[in-house]
């Protein structure tokens, strides 16, 4: 039961594509590969954080001001996690900057703390927490591979496109780097992703 | 005791707030010395950025920068060097670009590079989303460019962030900011395939108008009242 809620995210019950939460900042973060990965880690560690504390608190906690205790705790954790990236990855901090803070807003941090932290046990509340945290990067990552790829040419800063493909006449896609191609990448692996499992498929 | 009543709410509140508010407090105090020690670090690599130097591996950015820049000074907008209680490192170039040119606290690094001495001056705008900034480092004429560095906040990547990109900043390595009739002409950026009236330009980063834009306006205006300074380097 445990293994299923650390598995399930990641595919059948992915945040992104299957729940469709998160989708703002998989616009924002994934015009290359490396502030995907580290606002994974961030998601993954405020995620799973937050789920802990408030199913610590689960029983403590008014229901008239749930919500606003949710935000609380995600808030400080967010700082938490800026303050440390500012203090020991300067360099990683400086790009990723305002995005930090955006992870207050990503709607599957507060789904999950109203859909599961509230009514589980804390090892149970931090392998979901972990879980759709990695099942929102892997979506993240797979769309910033492709949109640095066609966008920019690099994977990770490398140069990956030789450059006898430019001098042939091939370009980068501009239009890969705006937030649209973001969008019909991640309804390209929502396609995909039902062709294959066909219980999603609604009727 | 009641979980649903007012006071129990209200007492939870208050008590969650004063926690959060302790254990961030505590947290900001304590990485604090680390992360201005971060900050300091990455102006002066910036500044270094400008003359070309870049730190290698294992050397320390304080030590590399102590060894280059060999004295850093206030100029006013006459080209004088004032006397200031504040070190020229500690200027807050934000606020300065904001004032009147004649009021303002103009900080200038000298760096001792491979090919000589070099002026190194801090630039500040705004790009689309936020403030972008720069050091610029002009050779002992006062008049050409030697190299450039810009940073921005926030701007959007692969589109108006590439001006941090040396594809952008190294276009204008052996411009000059006066004319031939010792005129100051700061640089223009402009689209690719275009050219101002008159002028030295660079190429603007595709997709990146505003921000291109705003480092045209950010050299205008920071640039300016260096004018005289720069233009007394030349006389030296």
């Amino acid at each position: 039961m445990n293994f299923q809620t650390l598995i399930n995210p990641l595919s059948k019950d992915n945040p992104v594509i299957v729940q469709v939460l998160g989708i703002c900042s998989a616009l924002a973060v994934t015009a290359k590969l490396q502030p995907a990965v580290v606002m994974t880690i961030s998601v993954v560690a405020v995620l799973a954080l937050a789920n802990v504390i408030i199913s610590c608190l689960r029983k403590t906690i008014p229901t008239s001001i749930r919500i606003i205790v949710q935000l609380v705790v995600v808030a400080a954790l967010v700082v938490i996690v800026d303050q440390i990236l500012k203090a020991f990855t300067y360099d990683v901090s400086k790009q990723l900057s305002v995005f930090i803070g955006l992870i207050i807003t990503n709607c599957i941090i507060m789904g999950r703390l109203e859909a599961f932290a509230l009514n589980n046990r804390p090892w149970p509340a931090f392998l979901d927490g972990v879980g759709n945290g990695l099942g929102y990067g892997i979506i993240l990552i797979i769309v910033a591979f492709f949109r640095e790829l066609f966008g920019s040419g690099t994977l990770w800063g490398y140069q990956v496109i030789p450059q006898w493909w430019y001098d042939a006449g091939y370009q980068n896609n501009g239009m890969m780097i705006l937030p649209p191609m973001a969008l019909i990448t991640v309804a390209c692996i929502i396609w995909v992703h039902r062709a294959r499992n066909k219980d999603l498929q609604e009727q | 005791m009641n979980r649903q009543g007012n006071t129990y709410t209200v007492i939870y509140s208050v008590l969650l707030v004063l926690i959060v508010g302790v254990v961030l407090s505590l947290v900001y105090q304590a990485l604090r010395p680390v992360q201005e020690r971060n900050i300091a670090d990455d102006t002066k690599k910036q500044i270094l950025a400008a003359a070309r130097i870049v730190p290698s591996e294992g050397v320390s950015v304080s030590e590399l920068y102590d060894s280059h820049i060999v004295r850093s000074f206030i100029v006013d907008s006459e080209g004088r060097e004032i006397d200031s209680s504040v070190p020229a490192f500690s200027v807050n170039v934000a606020a300065q670009v904001k004032l009147p040119d004649a009021e303002r606290q103009l900080p200038v690094y000298e760096c001792r590079t491979p090919d000589g001495l070099k002026y190194i001056l801090p630039v500040y705008g705004a790009g689309l989303w936020g403030p972008i900034w720069g050091y610029i480092a002009f050779d002992a004429d006062g008049s050409t460019i030697y190299g450039a560095y810009f940073a921005h906040q926030g701007e959007t990547p692969g589109l108006g962030a590439e001006i941090e990109k040396p594809a952008f900043s190294g276009q204008f390595d052996g411009k000059k900011i006066f004319n031939a009739e010792g005129q100051f002409s700061p640089i223009a950026v402009v689209k690719a395939g275009q050219a101002p009236a008159s002028g030295e330009y660079v190429n603007a980063v595709s997709g990146g108008t505003i921000t291109s834009q705003g480092v045209q306006k950010m050299l205008a205006n920071s640039l300016a009242p260096y004018a005289a300074f720069l233009k007394s380097l030349k006389s030296r």
